[in-house]
């Protein structure tokens, strides 16, 4: 118990501090996690919405697969990303294996089947009615697809939540793809683990009130904006 | 709830067939625009900063960016520190075992080989064999690790080159202090593992092929004794420091490297049972991935960094690496140094 409290107070400390490798740690994760929900969400919403929206054979499949991938194991995005991107694999030659963009490609495929999941059931919760209604008032294609995009934004926003979540979170990915470089690719989780077998717990557990902090602010700008213009 | 009901209302007007029905509904339309192109507004805002921020993502970790960054820094810095002099391929991967990262080590001592050679090293610490499973895919350039058997396998199966000595500690049997099987003072490493054997006290190895985990098999092995699927035998498959974690926990005994130990001591209440065998030295080697495998392979950085692994300045810090704050040195420096293993 005793170290829970260290570690609070310690995580104030080293943040008032300034701690430039703290500093720099919990900055990259923001990064790296940010660029990659982006991404996901560049990604997902547009193809949680085709897939909402069209029928085609082997649909089902789609969204099984879709959804299965919703629970991938961060430690299987980040072996097969390691594999792509290995000297002497397909990708190699882009040498990005243990740099920041291999972290966002990795949080990418972890993030994207959330997005894609939870974009596809918001639109689909929708009353289909609305679509006909929309198209009636005489709206076109675009401005059918901006307008349900819209009237699911609550759910959307639940996504980019989950998203963020999973990847700012994820520790096997990062750990892999990354290699947990100081200074280049040491993210917050990463750092937890190793402080942690190092044997610094009181270290690991203010990284931690870190981690728990960022996600709680981040979350607290999205709900905000969720949450707005809403009674009640 | 508001939406629902927007949406019944929305129902209604699409179900009665009535000339108006249109109108009111376009009408509800721009009076609702107002709060909801707000919120949107908002969600723009945060996915511009976003990319903003993701567009920096790649600068801090280019130190070649570094020179330069303000106008006036470069005059001040060029009389400071001499420039380090541009590699051709300044990445190198050097794979390593989780010891030297988990006590510190290389955190003290690969920004100062960065400084001095201008090389931007990425570290990756697992266990000594899979570094050199790293190493024979040619994945990565230049290896420190301590399983000399596996190393001259390594070698001789034509995978590295230019192995050298580079520093030492050595291994202990630590346990909890109060000792039940009583190892504690024995001579010898396979004395004390035959106790714990015998006795079916609680062994936690590391499971992973790592340097620590071959050395404790070797001992097995020498010993006859068999360790597979024994209930008091158990791997965790973890680094060392995880592994001293779940001893501490079992109330088991292991062998670790000293240099783990100490760091960890603080946590763990471990005490050091048996120490000083000949059969307990852990030696670290380094060793360059030998380029003629794949032209991929950073030859020069490797050579540079076998070096400097060697070279007074390095060798230094490992002498004194540790004796401020445990009372003695982790590792003893040994470049140059007559070669046994």
């Amino acid at each position: 118990m005793e170290l829970i409290w260290q570690g609070i107070s310690q995580a104030f400390w080293l943040l008032i501090q300034g701690d430039p490798e703290v500093l720099r740690v919990t900055l990259l994760s923001l990064e790296v996690s940010g660029t990659a929900t982006l991404i996901s969400l560049l990604v997902g919403i547009p193809a949680g919405t085709a897939l909402a929206l069209t029928r085609f054979p082997g649909h089902r499949a789609v969204v099984s697969l879709v959804n299965t991938g919703m629970g991938l194991p961060p430690v299987v995005a980040g072996l097969v990303v390691t594999v792509f991107l290995w000297r002497n694999g397909p990708f190699g030659i882009l040498h990005l294996l243990y740099s920041p963009p291999a972290m966002v490609i990795a949080q990418c495929v972890i993030a994207s089947p959330i997005v894609v999941g939870l974009t596809l059931a918001a639109i689909q919760n929708l009353n289909p009615k609305l679509r006909v209604q929309i198209l009636a008032l005489g709206a076109s294609r675009p401005q059918m697809l901006w307008l349900l995009v819209r009237e699911a934004r609550l759910p959307l926003l639940a996504a980019v939540m989950a998203g963020f979540g999973a990847v700012i979170s994820e520790i096997g990915a990062s750990m892999m793809v990354g290699g947990n470089i100081l200074g280049q690719t040491r993210v917050l989780t990463t750092a937890t683990v190793m402080e942690t077998s190092k044997g610094n717990f009181d270290v690991a557990f203010a990284l931690s009130v870190i981690l728990l902090g960022l996600v709680y602010a981040v979350n607290l700008v999205l709900t905000y904006v969720q949450q707005r213009g809403r009674a009640l | 709830m508001r939406r629902a009901r927007r949406l019944l209302v929305l129902d209604k007007t699409n179900i009665r067939v009535h000339p108006r029905s249109s109108v009111v509904s376009i009408q509800r339309n721009k009076r609702r625009r107002n709060p909801t192109t707000k919120p949107a507004s908002i969600i723009a805002t945060i996915l511009t900063a976003i990319l903003l921020v993701a567009c920096g993502a790649g600068s801090p970790a280019s130190p070649s960016a570094q020179p330069g960054v303000t106008p006036t820094a470069p005059s001040v810095q060029a009389t400071a520190i001499p420039a380090p002099p541009k590699p051709a391929n300044p990445d190198l991967i050097l794979a390593t075992t989780t010891s030297t990262q988990d006590s510190g080590l290389l955190d003290t001592l690969i920004p100062l080989f960065e400084k001095q050679t201008g090389y931007k090293v990425k570290t990756i610490a697992v266990g000594s064999g899979q570094a050199m499973t790293m190493g024979e895919r040619g994945e990565a350039d230049v290896l420190l690790v301590h399983a000399p058997d596996s190393e001259k396998k390594f070698i001789a199966a034509g995978h590295g080159i230019n192995r050298q000595l580079v520093m030492h500690n050595d291994f202990v049997i630590v346990g909890p202090a109060e000792d039940a099987v009583k190892i504690k003072g024995i001579k010898t490493a396979s004395e004390a593992l035959k106790k714990i054997a015998d006795a079916k006290a609680t062994f936690v190895s590391r499971g992973d092929n790592s340097g620590t985990d071959q050395l404790e098999k070797k001992l097995w092995t020498a010993m006859g004794t068999a360790t597979k699927g024994q209930a008091w035998y158990q791997e965790s498959g973890q680094g060392m420091g995880q592994t001293l974690s779940i001893a501490a926990e079992k109330k088991a005994y292991t062998i670790t490297d000293r240099a783990t130990h100490l760091a960890t001591q603080k946590n763990t209440q471990l005490a050091i049972l048996v120490e000083g065998d000949q059969a307990l030295l852990n030696i670290y080697h380094v060793t360059q991935v030998d380029p003629k495998k794949s032209d991929k392979i950073n030859a020069a950085g490797a050579k540079a960094f076998s070096d400097f692994m060697l070279s007074k300045s390095a060798q230094d810090v490992i002498a004194k690496f540790g004796a401020d704050k445990y009372g003695q040195p982790l590792f003893f420096a040994d470049a140059g140094k007559p070669d046994a293993s």
